[in-house]
């Protein structure tokens, strides 16, 4: 029982907006398999009282004041972005549906 | 063919609904919620930018402290526990409004979670529970070109604006509230509204609904009467006004009754509600896109909020709007009946500034809830609304106070500046409304009294004086109630030698 199947792979190719062929799908659903076994592994060494952890640093509450620094101009803003039109970023239309 | 929708009544006699509601609020702090950049509303398109809220490359976020602290407020005020250690998580979805390709938000670990509130509808109590408070930042704006209506159907392509994208978010999530039918849009409505008044009595948020700062989606389902099973529901997005809150509630009300009773299916969707035309129409249905992959914010440490500091935040608190109806009814020594006729007749804040500008607690009720409260009643205006305020009811009150009007005058100072007839010296003088207290006309009048009941004055003096009573009854009559009934007495009984 692989740990992802085809499908799941397929799904989150899709929801990342990833065009992956009959090919590539075949190719890359073991191999993603693999990797997840492989770091699967930590878990097994992870007794009860280790808890999961999401950061390598164990620090909390790093916050800033709440105050103002300087922003971007709309020009450097806007440097980046493949078109702009009226001070906004131009994006193709993506989703058919409202926001 | 079946109507579109059931009639109200039709709809809430075979269903009950039940109701969940999400209300997004903007945070009044000066910097966003990850980055210094300023929040103000209605600035030039990106002029409201960095790195950071650009997800540009190697941008890192920081957490700005006011932020969290107006999150454990709102927390608290919502009567929440708040959370010892939580995080932020990572929100994937691809649409351009975030350019970072997710929002931080949280996810499992909200910072406040497990509370509730009350409101109060038609004199009614009513619990709702609180799911959670969480913190997320708003995303930017987006303008459709190309299609018809400006909506993204049939756009040929969008324009963003990033100054919104980034700025502090709460969102707080009820549990599914369930209440007498009749009651569900009104409650839902009264939800909101208490919500702003909190939020501006924390000043943690402008609460502009017109401008955003207070959004709200409004979940529906019904389940047919005496069923357990909770029906398919809806998520009405857009609806930003109170009123078009309690609207849009029945709206889907009806709609999903006639579905159901026509034998099809609520489709679990987004529905987006119109106030031109006071309906919702169908967004989108659940899909792929909803799987939102969220993971922990490798980019932000934990947030664990010491208790110290939590504490030194609660004795911040303003009131609880519940603890203020009972302290105020102890210290204006109302009953319960009393009370809830004040809170019934939306009274309480004319009350509250009227007793302090140094009225009795109990007139300042008789004329809220008598006089003005009718006016009000007749003209479909609300209280506040009337042109007749705190300060014009403390002026008539202290003239009854001091002699000068007696009640039934006062009724008639309220008539006139209700009218608009000018200022209460103006009324007094142009309805003549003046009280008799000058002692030679006071004196005329008893003597007149006294001449036209003989058989009293016999009683009087054959040992009983509880029959002047009568005789302080034809003075008033004599004066069309102008007299000062205090003076009439004083005099009448010396005149007797009572
Ligand atoms: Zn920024």
């Amino acid at each position: 029982m692989p740990s992802i199947t085809r499908e799941e792979v397929a799904h989150l190719a899709r929801l990342a907006r990833i065009e992956l062929s009959d090919e590539e799908l075949d190719h890359l659903a073991p191999q993603l398999d693999q990797i997840i076994a492989l770091v699967g592994q930590v878990s097994e060494v992870a007794a009860d009282d280790i808890p999961p952890t999401s950061h390598a640093l164990p620090i909390t509450n790093v916050m800033r004041e709440d105050v103002n620094v300087p922003c971007l101009t709309p020009e450097q803003a806007l440097s980046g972005a493949p078109a702009a039109e009226e001070q906004r970023f131009r994006v193709p239309r993506i989703l058919d549906e409202e926001a | 063919m079946t109507a579109e929708v059931f009639a109200i009544e039709d709809a809430l006699a075979q269903y009950d609904p039940v109701l969940g509601l999400e209300v997004h609020v903007e945070l009044n702090t000066k910097s966003k919620m990850f980055c210094g950049c300023p929040t103000e509303f209605g600035a030039p398109p990106n002029t409201q930018t960095c790195p950071v809220c650009l997800g540009l490359p190697g941008a890192l976020p920081v957490v700005n402290a006011r932020a969290v602290e107006s999150a454990i407020k709102i927390g608290l005020a919502l009567n929440c526990e708040i959370a010892e250690w939580c995080r932020f998580a990572r929100k994937n979805y691809f649409y351009p409004d975030m350019p970072k390709n997710f929002q931080t938000s949280q996810y499992d670990e909200p910072i406040a979670f497990n509370g509730w509130t009350e409101v109060v509808v038609d004199g009614e109590t009513y619990r709702i529970e609180i799911e959670r408070a969480h913190m997320e930042e708003d995303t930017g704006k987006s303008t459709h070109v190309g299609g018809a209506t400006g909506r993204i159907h049939g756009a040929s392509h969008s324009l963003v604006d990033y100054n919104r994208a980034g700025i502090p978010l709460i969102e707080i999530v009820t549990k599914t509230i369930e209440v007498a039918p009749d009651k569900a849009a009104a409650v839902a409505r009264a939800y909101v509204s208490m919500l702003r008044d909190l939020l501006l009595a924390l000043d943690v948020s402008d609460v502009r609904m017109d401008q955003g700062s207070l959004r709200c989606d409004a979940n529906v389902s019904l389940k047919p009467r005496g069923s357990k099973v909770l029906g398919t529901r809806t998520e009405t997005k857009n609806v930003n006004s109170f009123r078009s809150v309690e609207r849009a509630v029945t709206y889907e009300i009806t709609r999903q009754a006639a579905v159901l009773a026509s034998g099809g299916k609520v489709l679990q969707e987004t529905r987006h509600w119109h106030e031109d035309t006071g309906v919702t129409t169908s967004g989108r249905e659940k899909s792929d896109a909803d799987d939102y992959r969220y993971f922990p914010e490798p980019d932000l440490v934990p947030v664990a909020p010491s208790r110290e500091w939590v504490e030194e935040l609660r004795a911040t608190l303003p009131e609880a709007p519940s603890t203020r109806r009972v302290r105020l009814q102890e210290e204006w020594g109302f009953t319960d009946l009393e009370m809830r006729d004040v809170i019934n007749g939306n009274a309480l804040e004319p009350i509250v500034k009227t007793v302090e500008l140094g009225v009795s607690p109990a007139a300042a009720k008789k004329w809220w809830l008598g006089e003005l409260a009718r006016a009000a009643n007749e003209s479909g205006k609300d209280l506040a609304d009337l042109g007749v305020g705190p300060v014009d009811v403390s002026n008539v009150q202290q003239r009854v106070d001091k002699g000068e009007l007696n009640d039934k005058l006062a009724r008639q100072v309220f008539d006139g500046l209700l009218k608009g007839e000018g200022s209460i010296d103006e009324i007094i003088e142009s309805r003549g409304l003046a009280l008799v207290s000058d002692d030679s006309a006071l004196i005329e009048a008893i003597d007149r009294a006294i001449a036209a009941n003989p058989d009293v004055v016999e009683k009087v003096n054959s040992g009983k004086p509880a029959a002047a009573g009568a005789l302080i009854g034809a003075v008033m009559k004599d004066l069309r109630g102008q007299g000062d009934a205090a003076k009439v007495r004083e005099l009448l009984n010396a005149k007797l030698g009572i």
